[in-house]
C-alpha cells in the first residue's frame, strides 16, 4: 500500500513532461505542413499581384491623317518608302500643337510603342482605301507609359531617376483627361511570337512551340510505352534481360532531365542531323523523358485488371494475345490514359533538356511546322525573366500563369477521367 | 510535304490489303458459311496481308531518311571542284551549307559565284530525284509485300499465329528503347567525355581547385588559359544541395508524420493535394520566384543582420529548392510509415506510450530503411535540378561554404557551356558532357542504391 502512491507520484510527474513533449511534437508535425502550404499561398499571390496586369495594355487614341505626302511621296504608294512612323508623330503633334523643339518632340513621341507605325502599315495593306482618309485609331503606349498607369513608377520621385520626364507625365494625364489614354485587353500576349519591345511580345511562338512538340510526344511516348507495359506486364519471361528493363526504367525515370537534353544534342542533332532548335528534336527528347513515366502508369492500372478477366477469356479459348487486347486493354485503358496525360504535363513544363538542343534562341516568328525554328512556353519564360524590363518581369509572371493554367487543365482531366472511368471489381 | 502523301498512300494500300486478304481468306474457302475450314478468323488473314504491305515499305523510308542527307553531300562534295575540294574539313562544311540555303532560296554568306549556283541546282536536282526514287521504291515494295502474302494464303495458313509473333516482336521492341536510352545516355556522354580527357587530365578535372572553362581561340590571347578543375562545382553544388535538403527532410518528414498519425481526414484531403500542386509547378517557375523573389529577401533579411550576401546567394537557391522537394520527400516518407505494420503501433500505444513517443521510438526506427532511400533519392533529383539554380545561382566558380556568396553548380555549368555557340572540338564544349557523365553516374548510384533500399524495404513487411 505504501508502494502505490510513489509510483504514481512518479508516474504523473512523468506524465506531465511527456504530454508537453507529444503536444511539441504535434505543433511542429503542424507548422512543418503548413509551410509548404504557405509558401504555396506566397507563390501564387506572388505571381497574380505581378502577372495579372500583364493582361491588360495601356492604348493612346489617336487621329491618324492617312496623308499622301507622307505615304506616297512619289505620288504612288510605295511600302518601302512610306514613312508610317511619321504619321504617328504628326497625329501626335496634332494632338498636342504647342510642344516645339527638338528634345521636346522627341519625348513626346516615346510615348506611343513603334508598334503603332506597323500597325499603320498593316491597315493600309489591308485597304489601301484609307490613303488621304482620317481615322481615329487606339495605339499602343510605350512600355514605360504602360508601367506608369500601371502604377510601377512613382512620380513622387526625382525626374532624374524615373524613366519619364515631367513634361511627360502632364502629356500623360491630359490625355487621360481627355479620355485618348486607356487600358484595353492585351491582345498582343496571345498573338504575337516574341519581341524586344516589351509591348509587342506574346507568348504565341512559344505555345505554338510547345504543341508542336506535344504533338510529337504524344505520337511516341504513348503507344511505345502502352506497348512496353503489355510487355512487361503480359509476356515477358522471368529473365536477366526483362529484369534489366525493370531497373533501366524505374532509373529512368530518375535521371536528371539535362542529361536527357545531352542525350538530344549528342545523338539527334550531331549523329542523326536534325536541324536545332526544331520541335522535331524538342517532342523526340521530351518522349524518351516521358516514357517511363508513362510505362510505370499503365503497368499500373495493367496490373489493376483482375486475374479473373484473363482466366475467363482464356478458358473460352482466347490467345494470349487475343485476352490482351480485346479485353485487358480496354479496361486498362482509363488507366493508361491519366497516366499519359500526367506524363503530357511534365513534359510541357519540363525546360533544362530544351536548352541543350538549341530551344533557347530569340525567335520572332511563329513556328508554322516540326522543323521550324521555335522555343516552348517554359523556355519563353526562362528567356524573358533574364531581360531586364520591368515590363518583361509582368509579362513572364502572365506567361507563367498561362503554363499553370494548362497544367491545371490537363491535371483536372487526368483526375476526371480518373473518377469517371474507374471501376470497382 | 512529300513524305506525308508517301506515308498517306501507304496507310490507304494497307487498308485495302487488309480487306484484300479477308475477303481472299473467305474466298479460298468457299464464302462465308466455310468459316470454320480456316486456321484462323479471316480478319487475321486481313492483318498478315496489311503488314507485309507496310513494314517493309516503312523499314525503306527509315533507312532512306538517315541515309538520304549523307548521300546527298557526298554527291555534291565529288561534283566540286579540284581546289574546292582539298579546303579544310570546317570551310568544306560552309561550302555545303552555302549551296543548301542557296537551294532552299535563302540568303547566302559570302559572294554568289558560277560554281556555287551549279551545285545548288544539282543539289536541288537531287532531292527531287531522291523523293521520286523513294517513293517508286516503297510503293514497289508495298505491293510486292502485299501481293506474296496473299499468294500465301491457304486455309491450313496459320495466320493467328504469324500475327501475334509480329507484334510480340513490336512489343519487345517497345520495352527495349528503355535500355537503348540509357545506353544511348552512357555512349553519347562517354564519347565526348573521353575526347574532354583526351585534352585534359582525369586528375586535373577531378581534383583542379580552379574552374575557369575559356579556351583562348588564339594562342598568343590573354586571360583564357582554360583551366578546367571542377571540385568549385562539385562543393557548389554540395552546398545547395545541402541546404536544399535540410529543409526538406525536417519538413517532409514531419509532414508526412503529421499527415500519418495527427490530422483529421478532412485536413488531409486538403494538404494532400496541395502538396501535389508543389510538386506539379515546373521547375522554370521556381527558378522564376527564387530569382525575383526569394533572392531579394534572402539579400535584404542578411543584410539587416549584417550580412555580407550577394543577390545570386546560394541560400536563395537552396531554400527554393527545398520547398520544391518537400513533396517528394514527404510522400516516400508516407509510404514508408504505412508499410510498418499497424501490430508495431497498436502494440507500443498498448503499452501505454504516446502518440510521438509510439513514432520516434518505434514506427520511424523500423521505417528508416525506407525514409533514408527516399532521402537518397531526393538528393539525386537535387543534384540533377537545373532550371532554379540557372536562374537564381551564379555562374563564378568559388571556393566557399558559406551559403550567403554565390556558387554554382555542375548543371548551371552544363547549360552555359551549351548554350549558345558549340564547338566540338573545343575543350569547352566538351567539358558539358564530361560533367553531364559525372552528374549521370553520381544520380545512376544514388536512384539504384536508393531504389533498392525502398524496394527492399517494403517487401520486408508485406
Amino acid at each position: 500500500m505504501t508502494r502505490k502512491p510513489a509510483t504514481r507520484e512518479k508516474l504523473e510527474a512523468g506524465l506531465k513532461r511527456r504530454r508537453r513533449k507529444e503536444l511539441a511534437f504535434q505543433l511542429v508535425g503542424m507548422l512543418a505542413t503548413t509551410v509548404g502550404i504557405v509558401f504555396l499561398g506566397v507563390f501564387f499571390a506572388d505571381l497574380l499581384g505581378k502577372g495579372s496586369s500583364a493582361f491588360v495594355q495601356t492604348f493612346v487614341k489617336l487621329d491618324v491623317e492617312f496623308t499622301e505626302d507622307v505615304l506616297a511621296p512619289g505620288g504612288e504608294l510605295d511600302l518601302a518608302y512610306a514613312d508610317f512612323d511619321g504619321l504617328v508623330r504628326d497625329a501626335l503633334r496634332e494632338e498636342f500643337p504647342n510642344v516645339s523643339g527638338r528634345s521636346e518632340r522627341r519625348d513626346l513621341y516615346r510615348l506611343v510603342s513603334i508598334a503603332a507605325g506597323y500597325q499603320m502599315r498593316d491597315m493600309i495593306i489591308a485597304d489601301p482605301g484609307l490613303l488621304g482618309s482620317t481615322e481615329t485609331i487606339w495605339v499602343p503606349a510605350s512600355s514605360t507609359v504602360d508601367m506608369f498607369v500601371k502604377g510601377n513608377i512613382d512620380p513622387a520621385l526625382d525626374e532624374a531617376l524615373r524613366p519619364l520626364s515631367d513634361a511627360q507625365l502632364a502629356w500623360i494625364s491630359d490625355l487621360q483627361s481627355s479620355g485618348r489614354l486607356e487600358t484595353q485587353f492585351n491582345s498582343a500576349l496571345f498573338n504575337n511570337g516574341d519581341s524586344r519591345e516589351p509591348e509587342l511580345a506574346g507568348i504565341r511562338g512559344a505555345l505554338m512551340g510547345s504543341f508542336y512538340m506535344l504533338i510529337i510526344t504524344v505520337m511516341l511516348a504513348f503507344p511505345v510505352g502502352v506497348a512496353a507495359a503489355i510487355y512487361l506486364e503480359e509476356f515477358a519471361p522471368r529473365s536477366r534481360w526483362s529484369d534489366l528493363i525493370e531497373v533501366n526504367i524505374n532509373n529512368l525515370a530518375a535521371v536528371p532531365s539535362i542529361v536527357f537534353g545531352l542525350l538530344g544534342l549528342a545523338v539527334f542533332i550531331n549523329w542523326v542531323g536534325i536541324p536545332r532548335s526544331a520541335p522535331l528534336v524538342g517532342g523526340l527528347v521530351l518522349s524518351l523523358l516521358t516514357l517511363p513515366v508513362i510505362i510505370i502508369a499503365s503497368r499500373a492500372a495493367i496490373k489493376a485488371v483482375p486475374p479473373s478477366i484473363r482466366e475467363a477469356a482464356l478458358g473460352l479459348g482466347a490467345s494470349e494475345m487475343q485476352v490482351v487486347f480485346h479485353h485487358v486493354m480496354p479496361l486498362a485503358l482509363p488507366g493508361m490514359l491519366t497516366g499519359a496525360i500526367i506524363g503530357m504535363s511534365r513534359a510541357l513544363g519540363e525546360s533544362a533538356p530544351l536548352l541543350m538542343i538549341g530551344m533557347v534562341a530569340f525567335i520572332v516568328d511563329v513556328p508554322g511546322g516540326f522543323s521550324d525554328p521555335a522555343t516552348a512556353l517554359p523556355v519563353q519564360i526562362y528567356l524573358w525573366a533574364d531581360s531586364p524590363e520591368r515590363a518583361f518581369a509582368e509579362r513572364t509572371s502572365a506567361a507563367i500563369i498561362v503554363l499553370l493554367a494548362f497544367l491545371l487543365l490537363m491535371n483536372l482531366a487526368a483526375v476526371i477521367l480518373r473518377k469517371r472511368m474507374e471501376r470497382k471489381w | 510535304m512529300q513524305n506525308t502523301t508517301l506515308i498517306l498512300i501507304l496507310g490507304a494500300m494497307a487498308v485495302a490489303a487488309f480487306f484484300i486478304g479477308r475477303g481472299r481468306a473467305v474466298a479460298v474457302v468457299g464464302g462465308p458459311q466455310h468459316g470454320t475450314d480456316l486456321h484462323s478468323l479471316p480478319g487475321y488473314y486481313g492483318y498478315f496481308t496489311a503488314i507485309w504491305c507496310l513494314l517493309p515499305a516503312l523499314a525503306v523510308m527509315a533507312i532512306w531518311a538517315v541515309l538520304e542527307p549523307r548521300v546527298i553531300v557526298a554527291l555534291i562534295i565529288s561534283g566540286l571542284s579540284e581546289a574546292q575540294r582539298s579546303l579544310s574539313p570546317g570551310e568544306l562544311n560552309l561550302l555545303v551549307n552555302n549551296i543548301q540555303n542557296l537551294a532552299a532560296g535563302d540568303v547566302v554568306s559570302g559572294d554568289l559565284d558560277v560554281a556555287l549556283s551549279e551545285a545548288s541546282s544539282r543539289l536541288s536536282g537531287y532531292v527531287v530525284m531522291s523523293s521520286r526514287l523513294l517513293a517508286v521504291v516503297s510503293l514497289v515494295l508495298a505491293g510486292l509485300g502485299g501481293t506474296i502474302a496473299l499468294r500465301r494464303i491457304q486455309p491450313d495458313f496459320r495466320a493467328r499465329n504469324r500475327v501475334e509473333k509480329i507484334i510480340l516482336v513490336v512489343l519487345i521492341a517497345a520495352s527495349s528503347i528503355a535500355v537503348f536510352t540509357t545506353v544511348g545516355i552512357v555512349l553519347s556522354v562517354l564519347f565526348e567525355a573521353i575526347r574532354f580527357f583526351q585534352e585534359v587530365s582525369l586528375t586535373e578535372f577531378l581534383f583542379g581547385l580552379n574552374w575557369s572553362p575559356q579556351t583562348a581561340i588564339r594562342a598568343d590571347q590573354v586571360g583564357s588559359s582554360g583551366s578546367f578543375g571542377a571540385v568549385p562545382l562539385f562543393t557548389g553544388t554540395l552546398l545547395i544541395t545541402g541546404i536544399a535538403m535540410l529543409v526538406a527532410v525536417p519538413v517532409g518528414l514531419m509532414t508526412a508524420i503529421y499527415l500519418a498519425e495527427y490530422s483529421s481526414n478532412r485536413i488531409r484531403g486538403i494538404a494532400k493535394p496541395l502538396l501535389e500542386i508543389l510538386a506539379g509547378i515546373p521547375t522554370v517557375v521556381y527558378g522564376f520566384f527564387a530569382a525575383l523573389t526569394v533572392a531579394p529577401w534572402v539579400r535584404r533579411m542578411g543584410e539587416s543582420f549584417g550580412f555580407e550576401v550577394a543577390s545570386e546567394s546560394a541560400l536563395a537557391a537552396g531554400l527554393v529548392m527545398g520547398i520544391m522537394i518537400i513533396p517528394l520527400v514527404s510522400s516516400l516518407a508516407d509510404d514508408a510509415i504505412n508499410a510498418v505494420p499497424s501490430a508495431m503501433r497498436d502494440g507500443a500505444l498498448g503499452l501505454g506510450s504516446t502518440r510521438s513517443e509510439t513514432m520516434t521510438k518505434v514506427i520511424l526506427p523500423a521505417a528508416l530503411p525506407g525514409i533514408v532511400g527516399g532521402i537518397l533519392l531526393a538528393v539525386s533529383r537535387a543534384i540533377g535540378e537545373t532550371m532554379i539554380v540557372v536562374m537564381a545561382a551564379g555562374l563564378a566558380a568559388n571556393l566557399t561554404a558559406n551559403p550567403f556568396a554565390a556558387v554554382t553548380t555542375v548543371t548551371v555549368q552544363i547549360v552555359t557551356l551549351l548554350v549558345g555557340d558549340q564547338e566540338f572540338d573545343s575543350a569547352k564544349t566538351l567539358a558539358a558532357f564530361a560533367l553531364g557523365l559525372m552528374l549521370f553516374v553520381v544520380t545512376l548510384i544514388l536512384n539504384v542504391i536508393g531504389l533498392n533500399v525502398v524496394r527492399k524495404y517494403r517487401e520486408q513487411y508485406d
